[in-house]
């Protein structure tokens, strides 16, 4: 990961905004927390649900990029098992607007 | 709740020893931009140390560039909080985060930096950012 850590003993990814993808329709942008038994915890969260009509999910993560996240829950936990990646929201965008 | 403010003193006198304008209240944040002509950059400060102990070493390095706005303002989130809601108003299309450096040209936002264009990046990296916007928006101003 690009970048650095910035509080020791925390995951690498402690504090920053990424893009959580699952096995299924949903999409989370977050601020990553910690990964424990329970899961990966995002704070301040934006969702994305896959729908034929709805906004893609690809819109969706580059209006985020351009605008900001605006966050519909502050907390959740992602089981592991549905992460299918998690990446930095900085680096699917270029930098500024 | 604001946050004590001793703990914050030091990180506003970063911002003014840059010669960044403290906004403190409603009236300073419509006093500096409404009705705003040329550039102002406006920065959000915030205690959180992983992403704005690089913002502001980064706003340090960019205002050492040649082309830079004709203004620096500061907000502080969590401390100033009526003046940075009023700030947060001149940016309305942006979702609010701290840090963050909104940079306006009459009035304008012409370029964002949002806290997850902060996070983990080095200041140099920042600065870059930030110069890339000087020169596009501000070389014909200053």
């Amino acid at each position: 990961m690009a970048g650095h850590v910035f509080h020791p003993g925390h995951h690498e990814l402690h504090g920053i905004t990424v893009v959580l993808e699952t096995h299924g329709l949903t999409t989370y942008l977050g601020r990553f927390d910690n990964q424990d038994e329970s899961g990966v915890h995002l704070l301040d969260v934006g969702v994305h649900q896959a729908t034929p009509e709805g906004q893609s999910k690809e819109e969706y993560i580059r209006r985020s990029a351009r605008f900001g996240i605006r966050p519909e829950q502050k907390h959740v936990v992602v089981p592991v098992a549905e992460v299918a990646s998690i990446m930095r929201l900085a680096d699917l965008e270029p930098q500024g607007s | 709740m604001p946050y004590n403010p001793t703990l914050v003193a030091p990180m506003r006198q970063e911002m003014t020893r840059l010669g960044a304008k403290e906004l403190t209240t409603v009236a300073d944040v419509d006093a500096a931009l409404g009705d705003q002509k040329g550039t102002v950059l406006v920065f959000v400060n915030s205690v959180c140390g992983c992403a704005a102990g690089n913002a502001r070493p980064a706003l340090r390095l960019a205002l050492e560039h040649s082309v830079k706005p004709q203004q620096v303002v500061t907000v502080f989130a969590g401390q100033d909080l009526d003046a940075t809601v009023r700030a947060r108003q001149y940016f309305t299309d942006y979702q609010p985060s701290s840090p963050a450096m909104a940079l306006m040209r009459d009035g304008e936002v012409v370029h964002f930096v949002h806290r997850h264009q902060i996070e983990g990046r080095s200041p140099q990296s920042i600065a870059a950012n930030l110069t890339g916007a000087f020169d596009r928006f501000c070389a014909a101003t200053v």
